[in-house]
């Protein structure tokens, strides 16, 4: 009797742990809605005050290129280096130039881009708005009649939506520059073919277009996550912590969750 | 509100969701006067402060700043009034990615068209005040905790507000700073025709350059007076403030079960 009434009573906590975690979870995301509605309607000013984001975009853009451009390299070598090697069981290593490109622009590029872009600017931006927070900045400049969503938030969100497809058609070129070295330049795939091919299979429309779509959504999916779990924060050092490790989780799981979407969507339109 | 006074506060209750920080309090600022609002760490001074600067909406109860109900403003009416205060935060909340100069220029850039040059000499002219204009082009991570509590109230200062509010004002200074930073929130006060709420459980400091005193003890006003009649009070609470006394009204143990239950009790329990 006293080990089923246990057991009963196990099973009554573990679901209400259950219901509690999606009620947090549905308040939170109501909370994070509402939030991305504040963004928008405080953006004005990041647009008639141009230089809050373009500040914002040499912070999350420009300063992330490094990373960027030596990641996309790397990974376009690995992609010749494969792609070379499973296309000439074939005979079709002239190919090498469509594969590399059409790997990067549609998908590599605008997924890859986006979870470096997480991890460097994402983070950063949390741990500088959760900072603010913990140390009453946000509050300071709210009791200044200056709203913080507008003046740090808004233009926080916007140069991370404005850099994101950038660097990921800058990660795309250097890649397909990664994949001409290894082809072209070291295995000695005939130039002429690696390019034209290219030139005449990837389409604008369905592949170069897929791809700005994509790195454009992941971008506001990273930048909203990012500024929200800033603004998120419990004021204290494991609070601003347990944000950045949020961010990155987070950011993550979305790019990966919404290029199912998308690709998916993309597919079916073509 | 009668004209003389700039802040009335009356019948005021708040709670963080079920725990009540303020109940029922009521009190008033005299336009010019310098009053300090006193009391133990978390009786709810500065959720009261909070609440003057509309941050907070009370339970029950109002809140009026210049003849205005702060809980009843919109957004726009709120920030059209909070450029009329100034407030300086516990531990200054300079902004760090900017310097000196720029941190007390920066209200004057968001709220007015006045230009770069004018700005310049209003910055510096505000951070003469306060003894700093030489440190105007230093980060804030450069600062002392005391030169920063300075920048921070010429900050504050900074469009000439009719309201000052301190949180803390004198926390983790030293004795020397202390005593500036004391003498600037009078000096200020009067110079600018202004009116200042300070927060503060620094009796000595508060009793040398406040017009009147309020106490507060568990969200609720227990004694008030001139810094003559404060020093004169026999009101126990008062008492134990003014000399620091460690057990008294304001006990010095956290409610707890008493000592001899509780490791009787533990005995029984196994040592656990």
């Amino acid at each position: 009797m006293a080990g089923d009434s246990r057991a009963t009573g196990r099973i009554a906590t573990m679901l209400g742990s259950i219901g509690h975690r999606v009620t947090d979870g549905l308040i939170r995301l109501g909370f994070a809605t509402r939030f991305f509605l504040m963004i928008l309607l405080g953006s004005g000013q990041s647009f008639r005050r141009l230089h809050l984001t373009i500040r914002e975009i040499y912070f999350a853009g420009f300063q992330s290129l490094l990373i960027i451009l030596v990641s996309g390299l790397f990974i376009g070598m690995v992609l010749g280096m494969q792609g070379y090697e499973t296309l000439q069981r074939y005979g079709s290593a002239d190919a090498l130039g469509v594969l590399v490109a059409l790997s990067l622009v549609r998908e590599l590029g605008p997924v890859v881009a986006a979870l470096l872009f997480a991890s460097r600017a994402g983070s950063s931006i949390t741990a500088e708005i959760g900072l603010m927070k913990a140390t009453e900045q946000l509050t300071a400049m709210d009791m200044m009649a200056v709203n913080p969503i507008a003046r740090v938030v808004a233009p926080r969100f916007w140069g991370g939506v404005i850099s994101m497809p950038l660097l990921a058609a800058l990660f795309s070129a250097t890649g397909i520059l990664g994949g001409y070295l290894i082809g072209v330049v070291f295995i000695g795939v005939d130039e002429g073919a690696f390019w034209s091919q290219m030139q005449a299979s990837v389409d604008f429309r369905y592949d170069v277009w897929s791809g700005i779509v994509k790195s454009f959504v992941f971008g506001i999916a990273v930048s909203l996550i990012a500024v929200f779990e800033g603004y998120d924060a419990l004021p204290t050092a494991e609070g601003v912590s347990s944000s950045i490790k949020s961010t990155v989780v987070k950011s993550a799981l979305a790019i990966l969750a919404l290029d199912f979407v998308l690709t998916s969507f993309m597919f079916r339109e073509a | 509100m009668s004209a003389e006074n700039l802040v009335e506060i009356s019948s005021l209750d708040f709670a963080y969701e079920d725990r009540p920080i303020l109940d029922g309090i009521s009190l008033r600022i005299p336009r010019g006067k310098v009053v300090a609002i006193m009391g133990g760490s978390g009786c709810g001074k500065t959720t009261l402060l909070r609440l003057i600067g509309g941050q907070l909406k009370p339970s029950r109860g109002e809140v009026l700043v210049d003849g205005q109900s702060v809980p009843h403003l919109d957004e726009e009416e709120l920030y059209a009034l909070r450029r009329r205060m100034g407030m300086l935060f516990q531990f200054g909340a300079l902004f760090t990615d900017i310097s000196v100069f720029d941190n007390v220029a920066y209200q004057m850039r968001e709220h007015t068209d006045l230009p770069e040059e004018l700005i310049r000499d209003m910055v510096l002219m505000k951070l003469n005040a306060v003894g700093l204009r030489g440190a105007h082009g230093l980060m804030p991570a450069e600062l002392s905790g005391g030169m920063a509590r300075r920048v921070a109230l010429a900050r504050a200062i900074a469009l000439d507000p009719m309201l000052i509010m301190y949180d803390e004002p004198f926390a983790g200074l030293d004795p020397i700073s202390l005593g500036i930073i004391g003498q600037l929130i009078r000096r200020l006060n009067d110079a600018l025709g202004a009116t200042t709420i300070m927060v503060t459980h620094d009796i000595q400091e508060s009793l040398l350059i406040v017009d009147y005193i309020y106490f507060m003890s568990d969200g609720k006003v227990v004694a008030l007076g001139t810094p003559d009649e404060i020093r004169a009070s026999q009101h126990p609470f008062v008492h134990q403030f003014v000399f620091a006394e460690a057990d008294g009204p304001v006990p010095f143990h956290y409610p707890a079960v008493p000592l001899a239950h509780e490791l009787l009790g533990s005995a029984a329990h196994g040592g656990r």
